[in-house]
C-alpha cells in the first residue's frame, strides 16, 4: 500500500462532499443565495401544511407571517452592514425604516399626494399606481440613504457611544415628527389607503392572498443578501471590517474612515428603506407607532443573537425570532388553555413576552456572546477576549486587547 | 469639587481662563433665556415656570448621576438605568400605600417619619437590585467586546419594566402625594409649593453628599483611580468588583430617590416611565460631560429647563425632540459635553 492510495480513504465521503459543496457556494456565491433563498422558500409553506403548524394558525397566516418575517429579514441584513461590519452602533435603525415606509405613502396614496401636490394616485387608478410600487422600492432606498448620510456626516466622526446615543435620539425625533406634523403626516392616525403593488400578469396584490408578497419579499432578501455579500467581498468590505477592528490603524493604512462609515450607515439605511416601502405597501397604512424603539432594539437583538457578521445566521435569528414573538408565544397561549393545567392555564404567555424577551438577550449574551451563528474571525476574536481575562483574576490581562474593536 | 477621575495637577497651575469665560457664556445664556421668559410669560408665570422647571431637573439630575458613574467607571450605557427610576418609584408607592396611606398627611412629625422611610426603603431596595443586576448581568461581561453588556442591558430594561407591568397593570397606578398640596410660599405673585423646594433641596443636598463621598473618602478615590485606569487601580490594590458594584449601589440608590420623588411630586406611576425619562437623563450625562458627576446634575436642570420652556411655549409634545435636538447640537460642536468629559482618551 503507498501512501497515494491511502490519502482518499483518510477522507470519508461526507467531508469531501461538504467541502467540495463549500466551494462551489463559495465561488459561485450569487447563484447559491438563490438556490439557498429558493430551497428555503419553498420548504416552509409545505412545512406549515402539516399538523403541528397547522394547529396554530391557517396556513394562509403563516404565509403572511413569513412575508412579515422577511420584512425583519431585510432589516436585519440591513443593520447588520452597520453594525456587525462596521462596528457602527446604530439604536435608531427604525427611523429609517419610517422613513422608507413614509416615502411610500406620500408617493401613492390619495392623501400623500394631496400633500405633494401631484395627483398620482387619481392619475394612474388604484392598479395602474400599483406599478409604481417596484421603482418606490429604489426611490425609498434612496430618500432613507440621504436621511441616513444627513444624519451621519455631522455625527460619524463621534465615539461608539456616543453614536449610538444620537441614533436613538434621531430613532426617537422621527416617530415623534410623523406624530406631531398633523398637517402634513395625519398625526396618530397616520396616513392610509395606500396603493398595493401590481405586476403586469398577476394585476394588484391583495389581502386574501399572501402568495404575491411573499414571492416578492424572498426575491427581495435573495437580492439584498447577495448584494450584502459583494459588498463584504469588496474593497470597501474589508475596509469595513477595519475599521471596526481599529479605526486608528485602518486609517493609517490609507482607508477614509469618513466616507467609509458614512456608506455603511447610507447602505444600512437604504436596506431599511427598503424595507418600509414593502412593509408599507403590505400594510397599506403607516402611523407613528409602527417605527418605535422597540423595532430598533428588536432589529438588533436579531443581529446580535443571529451573530454578528454572518449573513445567513442573521436572516435565520431575525426569522426566528419573529416567529417566536408572533406566533409561538400565542400558540403557547391556546396550548395551554387547552391543556386547563391551573397555573399554566393563568399565564399569558404574549403579556410575558418582553419579559422572556428580554431574559433571553441576558442569557444568550452571558452564554454565546457571539450569537447562534457566529462568523468564524469574530467567534475567534470574541474567545480570545473571553477567556484571556478570566485566567486572571486581577484582571490585568484585559484592556488592551478589547479596547481598539467595538 | 471634582469629578470621578482626578483632575490633573498641569491643569490645575493654568490660570483656567477658558473656564471662566464658559461659565460666564452659561450665565448670559441663564439670564438671557430668564429675561425672555420674563417678558413674555410675565413674572408670576416666569416664577412658576422656573420651580418647575427646577423640579423635574432635580429628577433628571439624580437619575443622570447614575448613568455618567456607572459610564465613568465601566463605559457601559446602562439602559436599565431609566427603569431603575421606574422601579424606584413602585417601590415607594407599594410602600406608602401597603401602610395605608392614600392621600396627603398634614401632620409635619409624621410625614417626616414616612419621607424618611420611603427613601430609605425605596433607595435600599433598589441599590440592592442594583447591584444583583450588576453581579448578574454585566460583571460576567466585563472584558467582552462592548456590544454584549449593552445588550443585556436592553434585556434588563425590558425585564423590569415587564416584571412591573405584570404586577401593576399596564395603566398609570396613582401614587400618594403624602406632601400636602395646600402648603405653598408666596414668593412676588407667584405661589410656590413647599414639595418643589423640599425636592429641590433633597436632590441637592444627595449630589453635594456624593461629591463629599467621591472627593473625600477611600472608596471614592477607589472609584475615581478606577474609573482612571482599572488596571493601574487593581494592581494599587483597589478591589475592583467591589469598587464596581458600589458604583452602581449609589447610581441605583439615587435612581430609587428620584423615584420616590417623582411620585410625590407627579402622583402617578407607570410600567414604561423609565425608558424616556432614562433617555433624557442619558442626555444630561452627555451634555453636561458623561463621566462628570457635577455635569450630569448641571446637564439634568438644563433638560429640565428646555423641557419645561418648550411646554410653557406650547410645544409640549415636541418636548422630547427638542431635547434630542438640543443633544445632537452639542454633540456636533462640543462633543465633550459642557463641563468636559473626564475620561482619558482610550476610549
Amino acid at each position: 500500500m503507498s501512501a497515494v492510495t491511502e490519502l482518499p480513504t483518510r477522507n470519508p465521503l461526507k467531508p469531501a462532499g461538504r467541502q467540495r459543496l463549500r466551494e462551489v457556494s463559495s465561488r459561485h456565491r450569487s447563484l447559491s443565495i438563490m438556490v439557498g433563498i429558493a430551497i428555503v422558500g419553498a420548504v416552509l409553506p409545505v412545512l406549515v401544511f402539516f399538523p403541528p403548524f397547522t394547529l396554530a394558525q391557517p396556513t394562509n397566516a403563516w404565509i403572511d407571517g413569513f412575508t412579515n418575517a422577511g420584512v425583519f429579514v431585510l432589516l436585519a441584513l440591513g443593520l447588520n452592514l452597520v453594525v456587525g461590519v462596521a462596528g457602527l452602533l446604530d439604536l435608531g435603525y427604525a427611523a429609517f425604516f419610517a422613513i422608507g415606509a413614509y416615502t411610500y405613502a406620500y408617493v401613492l396614496s390619495p392623501f400623500g399626494n394631496s400633500i405633494i401636490g401631484i395627483p398620482i394616485v387619481q392619475t394612474l387608478g388604484s392598479e395602474g399606481a400599483g406599478f409604481l410600487f417596484w421603482p418606490m422600492l429604489l426611490v425609498g432606498a434612496l430618500v432613507a440613504a440621504t436621511f441616513g448620510i444627513l444624519l451621519g456626516a455631522p455625527t460619524l466622526r463621534l465615539r461608539g457611544d456616543y453614536l449610538a446615543i444620537v441614533t436613538l435620539g434621531f430613532g426617537e425625533i422621527v416617530p415623534i415628527v410623523f406624530l406631531n406634523s398633523d398637517l402634513v403626516t395625519n398625526g396618530t392616525n397616520g396616513i392610509g389607503g395606500l396603493s398595493r403593488p401590481s405586476l403586469p400578469i398577476i394585476g394588484g396584490f391583495s389581502a386574501i392572498n399572501p402568495w404575491p408578497y411573499y414571492i416578492t419579499m424572498l426575491v427581495l432578501v435573495a437580492v439584498v443578501m447577495m448584494l450584502c455579500y459583494r459588498l463584504i467581498e469588496s474593497r470597501l468590505g474589508r475596509a469595513w471590517e477595519a475599521i471596526r477592528e481599529d479605526e486608528l490603524a485602518a486609517a493609517a493604512n490609507g482607508i477614509n474612515t469618513v466616507v467609509a462609515k458614512l456608506l455603511a450607515f447610507a447602505l444600512g439605511a437604504s436596506t431599511a428603506g427598503i424595507a418600509g416601502v414593502f412593509n408599507a405597501s403590505k400594510l397599506v397604512t403607516v402611523s407613528p407607532d409602527q417605527f418605535t424603539f422597540i423595532v430598533s432594539f428588536t432589529v438588533l437583538a436579531m443581529v446580535v443573537l443571529g451573530g454578528m457578521g454572518n449573513f445567513w445566521g442573521i436572516a435565520v435569528g431575525a426569522f426566528v425570532i419573529y416567529t417566536i414573538n408572533n406566533v409561538l408565544l400565542k400558540s403557547l397561549n391556546q396550548f395551554f388553555d387547552a391543556t386547563g393545567i391551573p397555573i399554566l392555564k393563568d399565564i399569558d404567555f404574549i403579556q410575558l413576552q418582553f419579559l422572556l424577551y428580554g431574559l433571553a438577550l441576558v442569557a444568550m449574551m452571558l452564554l454565546r456572546p457571539e450569537g447562534l451563528f457566529p462568523n468564524s474571525r469574530r467567534q475567534r476574536e470574541l474567545h480570545t477576549d473571553v477567556t484571556l481575562p478570566e485566567q486572571d483574576e486581577l484582571g490585568t490581562a484585559e484592556g488592551t486587547t478589547e479596547e481598539g474593536q467595538r | 469639587m471634582t469629578a470621578l477621575p482626578a483632575t490633573s495637577d498641569a491643569g490645575r497651575a493654568r490660570v483656567p481662563v477658558g473656564r471662566v469665560v464658559k461659565l460666564l457664556v452659561l450665565i448670559a445664556i441663564i439670564v438671557g433665556i430668564g429675561w425672555l421668559a420674563v417678558v413674555n410669560l410675565g413674572a408670576k408665570q416666569a416664577t412658576e415656570q422656573l420651580v418647575n422647571a427646577l423640579t423635574r431637573g432635580s429628577i433628571y439630575a439624580l437619575i443622570a448621576i447614575g448613568y455618567t458613574m456607572v459610564y465613568g467607571i465601566i463605559e457601559l450605557i446602562n439602559f436599565a438605568h431609566g427603569d431603575m427610576f421606574m422601579v424606584g418609584a413602585f417601590v415607594s408607592l407599594s410602600f406608602l400605600t401597603q401602610l395605608g396611606f392614600t392621600g396627603a398627611v398634614t401632620d409635619l412629625r409624621l410625614l417626616i417619619v414616612l419621607l424618611v422611610a420611603s427613601f430609605a426603603v425605596t433607595m435600599t431596595v433598589l441599590a440592592l437590585v442594583g447591584i444583583t443586576i450588576e453581579r448578574l448581568a454585566y460583571r460576567p461581561l466585563r472584558n467582552a467586546p462592548r456590544l454584549a453588556p449593552l445588550i443585556t442591558a436592553i434585556g434588563v430594561s425590558f425585564i423590569l419594566q415587564n416584571a412591573v407591568q405584570l404586577f401593576y397593570g399596564p395603566y398609570q397606578t396613582n401614587s400618594p402625594k403624602i406632601f400636602p398640596d395646600t402648603w405653598t410660599l408666596q414668593v412676588g405673585e407667584a405661589t410656590v409649593p413647599v414639595l418643589s423646594i423640599f425636592i429641590f433641596v433633597v436632590a441637592i443636598g444627595m449630589m453635594t453628599a456624593l461629591q463629599l463621598f467621591i472627593g473625600r473618602t477611600r472608596l471614592g478615590r477607589a472609584m475615581r483611580s478606577t474609573a482612571a485606569d482599572r488596571d493601574a487601580a487593581s494592581l494599587m490594590g483597589v478591589n475592583i468588583n467591589r469598587t464596581i458594584a458600589i458604583t452602581f449601589l449609589i447610581g441605583s440608590a439615587l435612581a430609587g430617590a428620584a423615584g420616590v420623588v417623582n411620585g410625590l411630586n407627579y402622583g402617578v406611576a407607570r410600567f414604561d416611565d423609565g425608558f424616556q425619562a432614562g433617555l433624557k437623563a442619558f442626555t444630561a450625562a452627555v451634555l453636561g460631560g458623561i463621566g462628570n458627576t457635577v455635569g450630569a446634575a448641571l446637564g439634568g436642570f438644563i433638560i429640565g429647563f428646555i423641557e419645561v420652556g418648550a411646554t410653557a411655549m406650547g410645544y409640549a409634545r415636541w418636548g422630547p425632540a427638542i431635547v434630542f435636538g438640543v443633544l445632537v447640537i452639542v454633540l456636533v460642536f462640543r462633543p465633550t459635553g459642557l463641563l468636559g468629559q473626564q475620561l482619558g482618551e482610550r476610549a
